[in-house]
């Protein structure tokens, strides 16, 4: 045997230190995913319009935010705009977070409404409602339904890509794990409190969502 | 009531509707017969416009359907359609789907709304299920809700098409059921279907469409025993 150059007995000590920033992170997510949900919707359905001066930008958009990383988005904003305006961290990541998450969601909420039966609309259209009642009575809330599964899946990967933030010096998870290592050398203690943390918060996401789901379908059901 | 003039429907290259003229009076009800492909369906869809034709006009109360102008959800309202494939809407109870129409397009109050599609459940037989969702409910019930739905709207005429074909054969009957009253109560009809006792009982009129044109029309007991075309002859010789 050989001893282990780590000492893991420290780590309940040292996760009370992480619960602040834990509520950060949660934070960053949450206000990033709820803004990324607008943009989604407001993309989502100007990709789907048959108007170009409506789905040309989103098509944009998309191809610019899907293509480039949330790292070099998150720097445009935090130092690319620092010659005109300082941005805050926390506001720059929630920013980068919303613009970023909100190209996938934009597409989440396509696919889901382009998923739903044609039909559906087309009973709308028969009792003469117009395309936006269709779309918001008929349309939407059904798509939402079938988005839950994969926005939950993108929530997970936005928390996860919270840990991000910690380059432009939020006080998030990873960074306070970085800070404390840096003065007590337990470099790998420290990040797998963080990691405890993270698997913590996205297992009670999973489990979440899934009821959310199970709900949801099971309403369809009721007699 | 109806009145259509040289229609002509194309999808892509396809000449679906060969110019096809058309007269339904009030009260009237036409079965529209014929192969698959012989366009019959997209003529019912264009009536509402849920196909745009690219020629030939449609009045319906002497009012031209234009689908650029602003008539076409109030032309909608006045003409109830009925899918196939039923197309209710999951996410509403029976009841929902009956009053989405009065209470959406017509803003009526709810109460109306609901005292309305509770009387249209009653009328098709389905007043214990208003607050059941389609997905609980077989193939006829959920036809009949669909007929409810479009009732609700109080309208003119009533297109059906193919009602019953997706219905297993022993829930036909309870939707012909009703299809029948409402031609009985004076309903102004248009029907594309196969079911050659329901139009020999209901139906003023058989139409035979073959290739997107109108190919021989008349009173159903001639149509389905003395077809003088030989394509209605070839096809009635095949379904029968």
């Amino acid at each position: 045997m050989f001893d282990l150059p780590w000492d893991f007995t420290i780590i309940p000590s040292y996760m009370p230190l992480f619960v602040p920033v834990a509520f950060v992170t949660l934070q960053i997510t949450t206000l990033g995913i709820l803004m990324g949900l607008l943009l989604g919707l407001l993309f989502g359905l100007m990709r789907i319009s048959p108007l170009w001066v409506l789905n040309g930008p989103a098509r944009l958009y998309i191809w610019a935010i899907r293509g480039t990383p949330l790292l070099l988005q998150l720097f445009i904003i935090y130092y690319g705009f620092s010659s005109i305006a300082r941005v805050p961290g926390f506001l720059a990541a929630v920013l980068g977070l919303a613009i970023h998450n909100g190209a996938y969601l934009a597409e989440i909420i396509r696919g889901s409404i382009q998923s739903i039966d044609r039909g559906q609309r087309e009973a709308a259209y028969s009792l003469g409602m117009t395309r936006w009642q269709a779309m918001r009575r008929i349309v939407l809330p059904q798509a939402f339904k079938r988005a839950v599964p994969p926005l939950g899946n993108q929530f997970i990967i936005a928390l996860k890509d919270s840990s991000l933030a910690s380059t432009i010096a939020v006080h998030e998870l990873l960074h306070r794990a970085r800070v404390l290592w840096s003065s007590n050398f337990r470099t790998m203690e420290m990040l797998i409190i963080a990691g405890i943390f993270y698997l913590f918060m996205t297992t009670i996401f999973t489990l979440v969502v899934g009821r959310i789901e199970h709900r949801l379908k099971a309403s369809e059901y009721r007699s | 009531m109806i009145k259509i003039a040289s229609l002509h429907k194309w999808f892509g290259k396809l000449h679906v509707l060969k110019g096809i003229d058309l007269t339904v009076d009030e009260q009237e009800v036409v079965v529209l017969i014929g192969a698959s492909g012989s366009g019959k369906s997209t003529l019912l869809r264009c009536i509402n416009f849920l196909e745009a034709p690219q020629q030939g006009r449609i009045f319906i109360d002497g009012e031209v359907v234009d689908p650029r102008g602003k008539n076409l959800h109030s032309i909608r309202q006045e003409v109830g359609m009925v899918f196939q494939h039923f197309n209710l809407f999951p996410h509403m109870t029976v009841l929902g789907n009956v009053i989405e129409g009065p209470a959406q397009v017509k803003r009526l109050a709810r109460a109306e709304a609901v005292k309305i599609g509770m009387e249209l459940l009653e009328k098709v037989g389905l007043s214990d299920k208003a607050e059941t969702y389609p997905a609980m409910l077989s193939g006829g019930q959920k036809q009949r809700v669909a007929i409810a739905r479009a009732l609700a709207m109080r309208p003119k005429i009533m297109l059906f098409d193919e009602p019953t074909s997706a219905l297993d054969p022993e829930l036909v009957g309870e939707v012909l059921q009703v299809m029948q009253e409402l031609a009985n109560e004076g309903m102004t009809m248009i029907v594309v279907s196969h079911e050659m006792g329901f139009a020999r009982e209901v139906a003023d009129r058989v139409i035979f469409m073959d290739e997107g044109v109108i190919v021989e029309e008349g009173d159903p007991d001639l149509i389905y025993s003395k077809p003088q075309n030989e394509r209605t002859q070839e096809f009635l010789s095949r379904i029968l």
